[in-house]
């Protein structure tokens, strides 16, 4: 530092300097304040709200649920007994879904990201209906499911193979399944095109520059790279699926059924569409009111679980493919 | 000390200030090597014997300055990786450098053997010693003139004219034998005048060695040894 | 050997580059190049960045076509055969013209899957003979001892050396007769550079190996052969150390001695 007047004009200005700081200093610390008390006044109200609907639903249905109640079939006008031929029904319906939605969901996105060409009419067009398909309420796929293939496809079944007996023509475990599939495939292609997206383009170059085809590069490569999306993505659809009432609503599930569901024409019974029953039309109320919350745990439970098995199966499969050096 | 395609400056300044610390090494010890042979030639033609010690002195700064090029070649060596016509230009100044050493040396030789002839009277007078020295004197400037404008048909100009600083020498030598054997006290002076006009023509053999290395320098071609290797083809 | 000239009469040339132009939509990316490139011996790109070398490095394996609106015009020969052409099938070409890329690019897979990949590609079932050409391919690519007692490990988990090294590898198990490298060594430390020159030296024995190189010292070190190409153009192709020491273009040497102006 010079010794000429140049010291004396310095001092001010490291004044001035050292307010300005200590100024914004108080300001972000208010900002970050403020910003910390509102997160946590919104995390405060949503788990307030998921607590209270879990004790509602844990005290009004846990004295119920019990190995019995999975496993015995309602008697007594669903006032007794258990929801085993609903669980069965759905476990049926969900992978029936799974079998005819994944496969199709899938190669769609394959053949979006890896094969079409980003500006061909097609490609838009396939696009522009993936993401209609994904906002449209689920009650209209139920209409269409109702429209299309119970009374188009389903009718057309029984007029050639069944000679006009009603088979197909009405509601069945094919055709809610069908339905549900049509429901999640968005679900399906955007998580399987995200995964295809993540896997990086030096790879497929590798395998290209080896000699390797289009196809098998997609085959051997890129696929196995995306799998835990593409899997993440069939868990979240199946999540979905399991849920749902609208769609199954007048495609197949029943109230009522003295046996299970044997055929693809059959009839289901589904937990959700239980507790959409039991909540509207029981006819004693107080005496439906356990079997209701239990259902309606078991469901939770279901959900919960699924969701936790697409992150667990998401990491194992990533700690598998890649070791951070 | 530009070659005609080295009109643009490397990008690293440092690189750049380095080059043309060592042209401007070059250049002096250049000069002080022509000063120390003009200074020679003069002592012995006015029988000097002031300036004959201090060329023998001069030849000391002529050292220093070999070992600080060489020392300066090395580093730029060794940091730049020097390719093309940079590198061609750092061999040639290595050798360069040796060349004007041994130069300066033959300068303090002559230096020597003056002072050792101012001691008796002058054999003879000096005709051709002049004539040669003259001519040598020309060569080296012709040389360093030519590799500091990277002249390369200046520099092959000085290569043609050795054979005049030979032929200048065996005629010296001839004359120099008939005065030594007239009369054996002829023989000391007639032998350090024999030496001094060995010396003039190697240092002419130097110059043409300069010669030859601004060619190589210039056109990448080594014409060392003309005759003994073929043009190469490529 | 003159710049685009023909080689020495003892080398033969592998591959006969003529008129090659590359072209993304309309604009002109590289070319025309007229280029012989000896077989069995190195051959190094070098030149400024964005120049077209490695534009013009991939277009000889035509990796060039999976960029949208790229197109090639010219004729590249591979002992006689053309690689471009109706009918000409780009896998096949891939198969006998390797590549290399400049960040090691190894499959989330074991390391003995990772060289088998090409093969199993390619139609070997034989589990026997992956085997050996696995171990075989690991050699040549100077792995195999580091690695042949964990062959079932992830290949992710090896240094960036090794990765490099594994890729070389995986390259080789195809037998192809020419490797593409492309800047092999630029995201590599010192040693592990080294190595990687060394193995490019060994492969050159039966490899005819074009490396891209933006490290104009590791061309002078490894390659016989150096082109130095600039903004879109071939300027000078010559014997490597020809080209380092008498360069016949004045942007070569430009180029080469630090002068870019």
């Amino acid at each position: 530092m010079s010794a000429t007047g140049a010291g004396a004009v310095v001092r001010p200005d490291r004044e001035a300097q050292a307010r300005l700081a200590a100024r914004r200093t108080r300001r972000n610390f208010v900002g970050d304040g403020a910003m910390a008390i509102a997160s946590g006044a919104a995390l405060l109200i949503v788990l307030a709200v998921l607590a209270i609907i879990l004790v509602d639903i844990l005290h009004n249905g846990l004295p119920r649920l019990s190995w019995a109640f999975l496993t015995q079939e309602p008697r007594e006008g669903m006032t007794a007994g258990g929801i085993f031929p609903a669980i069965v029904g759905m476990v049926q319906m969900v992978i029936l879904m799974t079998l005819a939605g994944v496969p199709v969901g899938v190669a769609t996105a394959i053949y979006l990201h890896e094969y079409s060409s980003p500006v061909s009419p097609v490609t838009r067009a396939i696009r522009i209906a993936v993401a209609n398909l994904a906002g449209v309420p689920s009650i209209v796929f139920g209409l269409f499911g109702l429209g299309f293939f119970i009374q188009f496809l389903g009718a057309g079944i029984d007029k050639v193979f069944f000679h006009g007996q009603k088979v197909y023509g009405q509601p069945a475990l094919i055709w809610a399944a069908l339905t549900m599939a049509v429901l999640t495939l968005p679900v399906v292609i955007v998580a399987t095109e995200e995964a295809l997206r993540a896997v990086p383009r030096e790879l497929r170059e590798a395998s290209l520059a080896l000699g390797a085809t289009k196809w098998q590069t997609v085959m051997h490569v890129v696929v196995p790279q995306a799998a835990p999306g593409i899997l993440t993505g069939t868990i979240l659809a199946v999540s979905r699926g399991a849920g749902e009432v609208a769609p199954i609503l007048f495609t197949g599930a029943a109230y009522f059924l003295p046996q299970l569901p044997t055929h693809l024409s059959s009839q289901f019974m589904s937990p959700s569409y239980h507790v959409y029953v039991l909540s509207t039309q029981s006819p004693d109320v107080d005496a439906t009111k356990p079997i209701l919350y239990a259902t309606v745990l078991v469901l939770l439970v279901l959900t919960f679980t699924l969701n936790m098995a697409a992150v667990v199966v998401r990491a194992r499969m990533r700690r598998r493919q890649g070791v951070p050096a | 000390m530009i070659s005609k395609s080295n009109s643009r400056e490397h990008t690293n300044r440092e690189y750049e200030l380095e080059l043309r610390r060592l042209r401007e090494q070059l250049l002096l010890m250049g000069a002080k090597v022509e000063d120390i042979i003009n200074g020679s030639i003069r002592a012995l033609i006015d029988r000097d014997s002031e300036l004959a010690e201090q060329g023998i002195a001069a030849d000391r700064k002529i050292n220093q300055l070999e070992i600080a090029i060489d020392e300066l070649c090395m580093q730029v060596l060794a940091r730049r990786q020097p390719v093309a016509s940079d590198l061609r230009f750092l061999t040639t100044a290595l050798k360069l450098v040796t060349d004007l050493e041994r130069i300066g040396d033959l300068g303090v030789n002559i230096c020597e053997r003056v002072l050792e002839l101012n001691g008796e009277p002058p054999l003879k007078p000096y005709v051709d010693l002049p004539n040669m020295s003259r001519e040598v004197q020309e060569m080296l400037h012709e040389a360093l003139d030519a590799f500091v404008a990277a002249d390369v048909e200046r520099a092959q100009r000085v290569i043609a004219r050795d054979k005049n600083v030979d032929a200048y020498y065996t005629q010296i030598f001839r004359e120099l034998l008939t005065y030594m054997m007239e009369d054996p006290r002829n023989i000391f002076r007639a032998t350090r005048l024999q030496s001094i006009a060995k010396y003039l023509e190697r240092i002419g053999d130097h110059a043409t060695n300069l010669g030859e290395l601004t060619v190589f320098m210039v056109k990448g071609k080594d014409i060392r040894h003309a005759g003994k290797l073929s043009d190469g083809a490529a | 050997m003159t710049a685009n000239g023909v080689p020495k009469p003892e080398e033969q040339a592998k591959l006969v580059v003529r008129n090659l132009t590359v072209f993304y939509g309309e604009k002109k990316a590289v070319g025309p190049v007229a280029m012989d490139i000896v077989g069995q011996h190195v051959t190094a790109l070098i030149g400024p960045s964005g120049c077209g070398k490695s534009t013009f490095l991939r277009s000889l394996n035509r990796m060039n076509e999976l960029i949208p609106g790229c197109r090639i015009e010219g004729d590249v020969r591979l002992d006689g055969d053309p690689i471009y052409g109706q009918g000409i099938d780009p896998v096949a070409v891939r198969r006998r013209i390797g590549m290399v890329f400049q960040r090691s690019n190894p499959f989330p897979k074991s390391i003995a899957e990772n060289v088998a990949y090409g093969l199993r590609i390619g139609g070997v079932n034989d589990a026997r003979e992956i085997a050996m050409r696995v171990e075989r391919a690991l050699t040549q690519a100077a792995l195999w001892e580091e690695v042949k007692d964990r062959l079932n490990d992830s290949a992710l988990g090896l240094s960036g050396g090794q990765q490099q090294r594994l890729c070389i590898a995986r390259a080789l198990a195809v037998e192809p007769e020419v490797l593409l490298m492309d800047e092999p060594a630029s995201a590599l430390d010192p040693i592990a550079t080294a190595h990687i020159e060394e193995l490019i030296n060994e492969l050159s024995e039966h490899y005819t190996v074009v490396i891209v190189t933006h490290n104009m010292q590791q061309a002078a070190r490894v390659a016989d052969y150096t082109a130095f190409f600039y903004l879109g153009e071939l300027v000078e192709f010559d014997r490597t150390d020809v080209l380092f020491t008498k360069p016949n273009d004045s942007r070569t040497e430009d180029y080469i001695t630090g002068r870019f102006g």
